[in-house]
């Protein structure tokens, strides 16, 4: 069956992004009766050259900021007309940890019945590579160039969004990846499930930003994961953090890097740096 | 077009299949129905998506009950050749050759 899925083939994203897999996945769980709200970036842009659409749900692009605006509107007015439906928003990393960020927090303070996914490829992709909040420490970016005055590439910590919308008290909130698809499946169940604001933030491969094969894309998400960068977690109402994926043996992020040229400058010491971090985090999530 | 619609709107969802996205190929996945399990990873993993599931029996298969299960076909007017069915194949069961056009 060639159209089982409810968002087409034929759009314009780059051979190897992770974002449509996400997206096709998610709609799979949510169905037919869903509304997409989906902020400026990679996914609008690529997927709704004008006069075409890969969407086959009701959809509407806005702003880089408003996506959390525009649902909460929606929300309300469903309400009002005693309508019933999904209401999903899509954004990446800059749509939500940067500019969405205040909108976000409202819709979720206001406590607006919407699943909200940010799909984080680390970086403004779509616009040529620039840093945005959820670029990790020690990744190049056309923004955080490397060289001699600046070895190391981004010098931040990434922003962590998830914890940010977890302490608003958010009815469901959870780390996704595609690579580990079982944990990921019963987490968009859970979301779809849950009344109230959620928050997913899904990791996703972006081979042109992070200089990575493009055959590789699973590969890296699934290291990002076992090496303990992208820890999986899930939380109901501000409470405990749930880990819902430890691995057994860690592997060491160097694992991670390796298969990324956006890490490659990186000296052992920067490596040893954040390796530290990563245990430090593991040791004060330990059970 | 001639026209543009008010508020821009599209009304045909899902009419990007007319963009034969095919073409942006330098590699082309070519799955190995002998060796192919029917895991379908490759499907669940596809971004275009430009993998679909289609009734096996009529397919080659490693073992004969193998062929009650449907089976993975990749749709070449769509698949842009990223490989990343080839890479979580767990059998190994797709080749990745040079495209020829």
């Amino acid at each position: 069956m060639k159209d089982e899925w409810l968002f087409a083939p034929g759009h314009g994203m780059c051979a190897g992004c992770v974002v449509p897999a996400l997206v096709k996945h998610i709609l799979a769980i949510a169905g037919k009766n869903t509304f997409v709200v989906n902020s400026t970036g990679c996914l609008e842009v690529a997927t709704t050259e004008y006069p075409r659409t890969s969407w086959k749900v009701p959809w509407v692009h806005v702003a880089f900021e408003n996506s959390a605006a525009v649902a909460s509107g929606i929300e309300a007015a469903m309400k009002k007309f005693g309508e019933e439906g999904n209401i999903i928003c899509f954004a990446g990393d800059g749509g939500t940890a940067d500019i969405g960020m205040q909108a976000l927090s409202g819709m979720v303070e206001r406590g607006h019945d919407v699943l909200y996914v940010m799909y984080d490829n680390e970086a403004y992709m779509n616009t040529g590579i620039q840093r945005s909040g959820a670029t990790p420490y020690g990744a190049w970016t056309t923004t955080s160039e490397v060289g001699k005055a600046n070895p190391i590439g981004n010098l931040r910590p990434k922003k962590p969004v998830a914890d940010i919308i977890a302490a608003h008290k958010a009815a469901y909130v959870a780390t996704v990846n595609l690579a580990f698809f079982q944990d990921f499946k019963k987490k968009v169940e859970k979301a779809m499930k849950v009344k109230g604001p959620r928050f997913l933030h899904a990791i996703v491969t972006c081979p042109t930003g992070w200089r990575a094969d493009p055959s590789k894309g699973i590969e890296i998400m699934r290291l990002a994961t076992e090496t303990g960068i992208f820890p999986l977690w899930e939380n109901e109402n501000g409470g405990k953090k749930r880990i819902t994926y430890r691995p057994k043996k860690f592997k060491p992020v160097k694992e991670y890097f390796k298969l990324q040229s956006r890490f490659r400058h990186l000296s052992d010491d920067i490596i040893e740096k954040i390796q530290e971090d990563v245990d430090r985090w593991w040791k004060e999530h330990s059970e | 077009m001639k026209e543009i619609t008010r508020g821009a709107v599209v009304k045909d969802a899902g009419n990007s299949v007319v963009n034969k996205t095919g073409s942006w190929r330098t590699f082309k996945p070519i799955i190995n129905y002998e060796k192919c399990i029917r895991c379908m990873i490759c499907w669940i993993y596809c971004p275009e998506p430009s993998i679909y599931k289609e009734d096996g029996k009529d397919y080659d298969a490693p073992k004969e009950p193998i062929k009650k299960l449907p089976v993975p076909v990749i749709d070449y007017d769509y698949c842009k050749g990223c490989g990343i069915c080839v890479n979580e194949c767990p059998v190994k069961a797709i080749d990745f050759v040079k495209e020829v056009k």
